[in-house]
């Protein structure tokens, strides 16, 4: 039985390397050049059967690969090692000891990183922390309000240009008046957040009867316009030259040196990382993300129930939106230069991949997902040129075998419990199911 | 038994220590950082100047490094994004180069070249053209080896009043940095010249179709039209308006000056005009970098490669005369020490600016790019 | 009004354009719901292979329109080749996971792709011989319409009525609408629905293959990169057409061209996407489902 599985695979897998060598050879073994409007073609025989065997033995562990995935996915959540792992894990964190131990463990790590790692890793984590808090943002639309978002780049550049036009108009008076222009920085911050969200709300007007991919490509036109219109009022904006020379954040006056100022924007994006872990945390069982939530899974149902739906959109997108803003100023300060480049589809679609590939809804998932997916391409920076073919199939073989994300979503459960103290309890089923 | 276990690993650790630190300092390679967009949509202009850059260290290997040291190329990517630059730069910083090949976009090269600056780095861009960055004073470690927009702008200026004695222009640009900043510049000057501006657009790189502006030139009465941008623009406009049988002189900058625009335009490019670096194709030393291109990579090079060899060179000369990689030393010897490059005999200004290469005004001529004199 | 009817016409052309890529992407979004951006790639792919192929057979001194018909014949065998071990690999295994899921395969393919081809072929941007014939007859009016404008536009009204006619009437085309309004009662009536999904992806990255080698015949040029820009576009037209509306998807496109070819003559090219894109959020304003989506009823 065994032996002839075996068989079998080995032959599918020959299949299969024939398959790929007659499938790649246009690409792979011939190559193209041309000259004088002549297409020339050489031939680079030798990479034949290198194909040929990697396409057998890839596909002969792909295959082991799904089965034991799919194996995998039969089992109920609750054994194997791993998971029992994560439940003692959850149950070691409700204790208070514990869970303090390890926050102030986790902050201690967080406080000595610049430190122990230098200049270059510091900011490849500013830019990972930028992301996460974009990451967080999205999540409250996309995860807890389920509405597809393909322009939230337009709010991150909201961000980061009122942070780059506070400066360019209100620097010069700034430091004529002898204040250090570094202060911006921190009045750029709340204001470019309210404006943020100000923008999320006006995008919320036309795409309220929208559904799924309509309301994607409504984001993606969105986005798109924020970014036209920013590079083509050159008189404002400085157009595609952007704003240089942005000045880093006030710290006393002081003009820190490129890695002092890394650790400092570090532990400013540390600080507001964990503002942004509060906040999203608080707006999830708050009255307002129950109704999020109770949209997504079903809105005429939610509107049935007289929950505004209207009111709701346009609180989800304001209150993403907000975070995109506060991340933008932190972009801004951190490169000490923007231009419209920095915004493109392409950003958003990195957030939401972020989102997803960590655990829609979950926000433990967001941080992995943008700490993943920002720093992965860094780390493989030594692959140079092959950098980022292996990054797309990193992200393939992530969402394929944990197609839920990386930490997905841990819903709350309300299980009945029937001991006799229970029973009396004035809990009814009814309002399980409904908190559920 | 267990503590002598434990001295052990301590000695080993330690031992593993010093020999890492050992490395780092007695380490006989000279580190150079190679730095621009290698992935993504602008590729195409980051990667040539990798190959560039590889071969001229591989030539200076090959005889024996700089005093002895050999040379060694850190290539980091920044897809010409401003916030991945920081981080390829931040990099370079913390693998120790003391010269950086780079960055490739004028956007991505100034928010580096902050880091570089404070970390005493070297950068000579290939590509980067923006003014302000050798014009500003802003940047002492900044050097090029190509003009700035603004010298461009001024000869292809007075080459359309004088020499083509054109009264009207229709200016189109990408939309980038880079076009966009030439083509403003050219609309300014033009103007002061007394030469009507009649149309002044971008257009979207990358479309299929430029047909519509196309037709808007035709209808804008412009005696003649003025690109800022890159070369898969260009052929697409020369293509899209002869096809419409209009023939209006067209001319560009140096991102058209280039071998791969005639190769993918082909008859199309017929006529056009450009401004670049002087007869750069003759230069014996041209010739000998694109062959050994063909050689090893099996294809001609692409944009910006002669102006990188060139950086390349520079650099490597101006370690060779300061006698050592310090930054001073090589600033100066970069400031006042000339080189052979395929650019020609070069050396940089008190600004960063190259000097020893003139520019001038190209029309494709028989498939080849004709310096006018 | 010259001037109207030169830019209508090169709208005309440019939606074509846009059709010829969003007819395939419309067909697989309409059966898997999958905003598939390796469609744009798929799409490159094909005018690369046409390019190789057609390279070689030139250079053996074969006549033109046996290189013509060859090259975009094996574009169409490998870019449909493409579409179904990408379907297999990468979004099969997603089918009854979260949709974003599938998303994020499509983009990763996509990245996949493009890089591939990067550092397989080049970076370099190549010139595209064209193989296709010059019409004579377009000769006097090529100033509003040149003859692979012309091809381009005859090849998408064939397609689309070739597309329309067989999925309303053959056997095959029964099963794949079946499939795109529900696949597991469709496979309870009997619909292979892995072979349909196969198909359609066959169908579509040969229909994206056929779009590359004529798109790039008439851009004169290819690179590793032209897939992306191409691919959005093609995804802005099939929603605003309508998801999965085969006649939807080429209107949209026309639109699409349309509006940015007279905001680009009668305003400005600086813009050009934004009036396209301000039509769009108009129309779906106007009409949430598309132009001829069909208005689907939600159920609780």
């Amino acid at each position: 039985m065994e032996r002839n599985k075996l068989l079998r695979d080995l032959r599918s897998s020959a299949i299969i390397a024939a398959w790929f060598s007659v499938l790649l050879f246009p690409l792979l073994v011939m190559k193209v050049s041309v000259t004088g409007g002549q297409a020339l073609v050489r031939f680079r025989w030798e990479r034949l059967p290198a194909i040929a065997v990697a396409a057998f033995v890839l596909s002969f562990a792909w295959r082991r690969a799904l089965e034991w995935n799919e194996a995998r996915g039969d089992k109920p959540s609750g054994s194997g090692p791993i998971a029992a792992l994560t439940v003692k894990a959850r149950s070691a964190l409700a204790l208070r000891p514990i869970r303090l131990t390890a926050t102030l463990v986790l902050l201690a790590v967080a406080a000595a990183y610049p430190f122990a790692l230098g200049m270059y890793h510091t900011n490849i984590m500013i830019t990972a922390l930028i992301y996460v808090i974009l990451a967080l943002g999205l999540n409250l639309v996309v995860g807890l309000g389920g509405l597809l978002n393909l322009g939230y780049a337009a709010f991150f550049a909201v961000g980061a240009y009122t942070y780059g036009l506070l400066w360019k108009y209100a620097g010069p008076a700034f430091v004529s008046a002898g204040l250090d222009p570094g202060w911006l920085f921190w009045i750029a911050l709340p204001t470019a957040g309210v404006l943020a969200a100000i923008f999320g709300a006006l995008l919320s007007l036309p795409v309220l009867r929208l559904r799924g991919d309509y309301l994607a490509i409504i984001t993606l036109a969105f986005g798109e316009i924020v970014r036209m219109v920013l590079q083509n009022s050159g008189e404002v904006t400085g157009g595609a030259t952007g704003i240089s020379l942005i000045p880093r954040p006030w710290f006393f006056g002081l003009r820190l040196p490129p890695r002092q100022a890394a650790t400092y924007i570090y532990y400013i994006a540390v600080a507001l990382v964990a503002l942004t872990v509060f906040v999203v945390r608080r707006i999830e069982d708050s009255r307002v993300g129950r109704a999020l939530e109770a949209m997504r899974e079903d809105e005429i149902a939610c509107e049935a129930m007289g929950v505004d739906l209207v009111r709701n959109k346009l609180i989800t997108f304001s209150l993403g939106a907000f975070w995109a803003g506060i991340a933008g100023v932190l972009l801004a300060a951190q490169t000490t230069y923007i231009n419209p480049d920095s915004f493109t589809l392409w950003e958003s679609i990195t957030v939401l991949m972020a989102v997803v590939i960590g655990g829609t809804g979950s926000i433990p998932g967001a941080i992995g997902g943008a700490l993943l997916l920002k720093l992965l391409p860094e780390y493989f920076r030594p692959l140079a040129q092959y950098r980022m073919l292996i990054y797309g199939i990193a992200m393939i073989l992530v969402i394929i075998f944990k197609p839920d994300g990386l930490l997905p979503r841990n819903r709350k459960k309300y299980t009945f419990d029937g001991s006799p103290s229970a029973v009396g309890a004035p809990v009814a089923a009814g309002d399980q199911e409904a908190r559920r | 038994m267990r503590r002598s276990m434990v001295v052990v690993a301590i000695l080993a650790v330690s031992v593993a220590l010093i020999l890492s630190g050992c490395q780092k300092s007695a380490s006989g390679t000279i580190k150079i950082g190679v730095a621009g967009a290698h992935s993504g949509d602008l590729a195409s202009y980051g990667l040539p100047s990798v190959n560039a850059a590889k071969l001229v260290v591989e030539a200076v290997n090959a005889a024996g490094g700089i005093d002895g040291k050999t040379v060694e190329l850190f290539i980091q990517d920044d897809q010409c994004k401003p916030e991945l630059a920081t981080n390829a730069a931040a990099k370079l910083v913390s693998d120790e180069v003391v010269a950086v090949i780079g960055h490739i976009c004028s956007g991505a090269t100034k928010s580096a070249l902050g880091i570089y600056k404070d970390s005493k780095i070297i950068t000579v861009s290939p590509s980067a053209t923006t003014p302000s960055l050798t014009q500003s004073g802003e940047y002492p470690n900044f050097f090029r080896t190509i003009a700035p927009d603004d010298a461009q702008a001024r000869l292809a200026t007075k080459f359309i009043k004088e020499t083509l004695g054109l009264s009207s222009l229709a200016v189109l640009h990408d939309k980038g940095d880079y076009g966009k900043g030439f083509a403003e510049l050219v609309k300014q000057y033009a103007e002061s010249e007394g030469i009507r501006v009649v149309l002044f657009e971008g257009i979207n790189p990358g479309a299929p179709d430029y047909s519509a502006v196309v037709n808007k030139i035709g209808n804008s009465g412009a005696a003649g039209v003025v690109w800022g941008g890159y070369h898969p623009e260009a052929s697409k406009l020369v293509q899209q308006m002869k096809d419409k049988g209009m023939s209006l002189p067209f001319i560009s900058d140096d991102g058209v000056k280039d071998q791969t625009f005639i190769e993918v335009a082909g008859t199309y490019a017929e006529g056009v005009y450009a401004t670049g670096p002087m007869d750069t194709s003759s230069n014996p030393l041209a010739v000998k970098a694109v062959a050994d291109h063909k050689a090893k990579f099996g294809d001609e090079p692409g944009a910006f490669f002669l102006n990188a060899y060139a950086a390349t060179l520079a650099v490597v000369n101006a370690i060779d005369k300061a006698g050592s990689a310090d930054y001073d030393a090589v600033v100066k010897a970069l400031r006042s020490e000339y080189v052979e490059t395929p650019l020609g005999r070069i050396s940089f200004d008190g600004i960063g600016d190259v000097i020893g290469f003139g520019f001038s005004v190209f029309q494709v001529q028989g498939g080849v790019y004709v310096e006018l004199k | 009004m010259d001037f109207f009817l030169k830019l209508f016409l090169s709208g005309t052309a440019k939606g074509s354009i846009y059709a010829l890529i969003a007819l395939g992407y419309t067909m697989v979004y309409g059966i898997v719901q999958l905003i598939n951006f390796a469609h744009g790639e798929v799409y490159m792919i094909g005018g690369f292979t046409a390019l190789i192929v057609g390279g070689l057979l030139f250079s053996s001194g074969m006549a033109v329109p046996l290189v013509l018909a060859l090259s975009i014949a094996s574009a169409v065998v490998f870019s449909a080749a493409f579409g179904f071990t990408i379907e297999k690999l990468a979004y099969k295994p997603l089918r009854n996971k979260p949709r974003l899921s599938a998303l994020i395969s499509a983009i990763g393919i996509s990245m996949i792709l493009q890089n591939f081809v990067l550092l397989a072929q080049t970076e370099k941007y190549l010139s595209f011989p064209s193989y296709l014939p010059e019409l004579e007859f377009l000769r006097p009016v090529r100033e509003y319409l040149n003859s692979t404008q012309f091809i381009i536009l005859v090849t998408t009204a064939t397609i689309m009525v070739a597309l329309t006619l067989t999925i309303k009437f053959t056997r095959m085309g029964k099963a794949m609408r079946a499939t795109a309004q529900d696949k597991h009662m469709a496979q309870l009536v009997g619909v292979d629905i892995n072979g349909v999904i196969s198909l359609t992806f066959i169908i579509g990255s040969a229909l994206a293959a056929v779009g590359g080698v004529l798109i790039c015949s008439y851009m004169g040029q290819i690179n590793y990169y032209i897939g992306f820009v191409a691919g959005i576009k093609a995804f802005v037209a099939a929603v605003l057409g309508g998801i999965g509306s085969i006649p939807g998807a080429v209107l949209g496109s026309f639109i699409l061209g349309w509006t940015e070819s007279l905001g680009t003559g009668y305003l400005s090219s600086d813009y050009e996407d934004a009036y396209a894109f301000v039509i769009l959020i108009l129309i779906l304003i106007l009409k949430p489902d598309g132009i001829l989506g069909k208005n689907q009823k939600q159920k609780v």
